[in-house]
């Protein structure tokens, strides 16, 4: 089955802000205004950059409290893990593996996926290309239910606030964790899945 | 249901080129019935998809977001009670409980997923429709347009909802709750921003002919 050509090969470029067909010489598109690139601007380095500070934040997001609940004179701190763990342990096993996959599972699967799709594109690697196309499909996809952790947290803080009898307070843990959602989304986004297929193309950079 | 229809280079000789914003291929636009989808035949990714509303029905279920996003702001959320005290927070009560002290950074995060986010795309569609109904290019189309792009992942209602779902059930053991207003309005919104928020918009800029500068 005959391929179809790469907009590159017939001197185009796609506009991402509005789908428009450009040509490779025009900085803007005509169209909407958006300045144009072949392949996003820095990508590699950009994606292991942003991945890296994650990988990093995502630390302290996990040893750092989240959560801090006094009730009825009783306090604790929760971290992500043992919140999970509370939810098993009084049977709702069903809520403690939602918020597994969310909070745990998701971000290392990105940490994961991203730096494969780096480490096989840097070396312009011709291995399973659909597949890790379809991969990076997926994370985007994904990546953002993460927030489910955060939105939980700020619920029951603003919630569960009657002074001395009970409250919950949000933690700096949290922070942490929030901006390991974000940086990977950010990190997914610089990607440029494009990379991916350049390994086939003998004059791409 | 979705077909899946390759598109080959067999379309139409003078249909538009379009290109897939995964690799890089480009196809002859090929033209698609409302259920049909079609997918790039080197990636697998979605090329395009046929319009699922009108720009009518878009305008349509806009406004309708929009009453429901006020619902959904003005009245509580969830409210519990314990031993005679009753408390309830509505989405922007959430959003400021993370705004403490250090971790304020948060709270802007969150309120732009579930407020910001949601209601600028809500007025932006609005603005744009509103016009394009009667043939017209919006005042600052442009901006708007791109700006609705660059917004849609930030939108995380569906992610609000579950979380309202999990903290429900994380509070049930310990104190009655009960769901507000708001949560019921938020429900039906978030079905609206899914069915609005989509890529249907940017059939615009090939319907209304905008020209290129």
């Amino acid at each position: 089955m005959s391929q179809p050509p790469y907009a590159a090969d017939l001197g185009l470029q796609l506009c991402h802000d509005c789908g428009q067909v450009c040509r490779l010489s025009d900085r803007d598109c005509p169209r909407c205004d958006a300045v144009l690139h072949r392949r996003k601007p820095n990508s590699i380095a950009r994606t292991w950059a942003l991945l890296v500070a994650a990988l990093i934040f995502y630390l302290p997001a996990n040893l750092l409290p989240v959560m801090f609940t006094d009730l009825f004179g009783h306090g604790s701190e929760n971290t992500i893990l043992s919140g999970v763990i509370e939810f098993w342990k009084g049977g709702s096993w069903d809520i403690a593996l939602l918020i597994f996959i969310a909070s745990v599972i998701v971000p290392c699967m990105k940490f994961f996926v991203l730096a494969l799709l780096l480490v096989t594109a840097q070396r312009r690697s011709r291995w399973a290309m659909r597949e890790r196309a379809r991969l990076y499909r997926f994370i985007e996809t994904i990546g953002y239910w993460s927030m489910l952790d955060v939105l939980v947290v700020a619920l029951v803080a603003a919630l569960v606030q009657f002074r001395t009898l009970s409250t919950i307070e949000p933690r700096l843990g949290i922070l942490f964790f929030g901006l390991v959602v974000v940086l990977t989304m950010l990190a997914s986004m610089s990607f440029d899945p494009r990379l991916i297929w350049d390994a086939e193309r003998q004059d791409a950079r | 249901m979705s077909t899946d229809l390759a598109t080959r280079p067999d379309a139409p000789d003078d249909a538009p080129l379009i290109i897939c914003e995964h690799c890089d291929s480009v196809y002859r636009r090929p033209s698609l019935a409302r259920r049909q989808s079609a997918h790039c035949q080197r990636c697998g990714a979605l090329l395009e998809r046929g319009r699922h509303l009108s720009t009518d029905q878009l305008l349509a279920l806009s406004i309708a977001a929009a009453v429901l996003f006020l619902f959904a702001n003005a009245f509580p959320v969830l409210s519990i009670s314990l031993q005679g005290l009753s408390n309830e927070a509505t989405l922007w009560q959430t959003v400021e409980a993370l705004a403490q002290g250090r971790i304020t950074l948060i709270a802007l995060v969150t309120g732009l997923s579930i407020i910001f986010a949601p209601g600028l795309q809500i007025i932006l569609l609005i603005w744009v429709l509103v016009h394009a109904r009667s043939g017209r290019i919006a005042p600052g189309f442009r901006t708007c347009m791109r700006a609705l792009e660059h917004l849609r992942p930030w939108s995380m209602l569906e992610v609000c909802l579950l979380g309202i779902l999990v903290a429900i059930i994380k509070l049930a053991g310990m104190l009655d709750v009960h769901p507000g207003l708001g949560l019921w309005a938020m429900a039906m919104l978030t079905v609206l921003i899914i069915l609005i928020g989509g890529r249907d918009i940017r059939d615009l800029w090939n319907e209304l002919g905008v020209p290129s500068r």
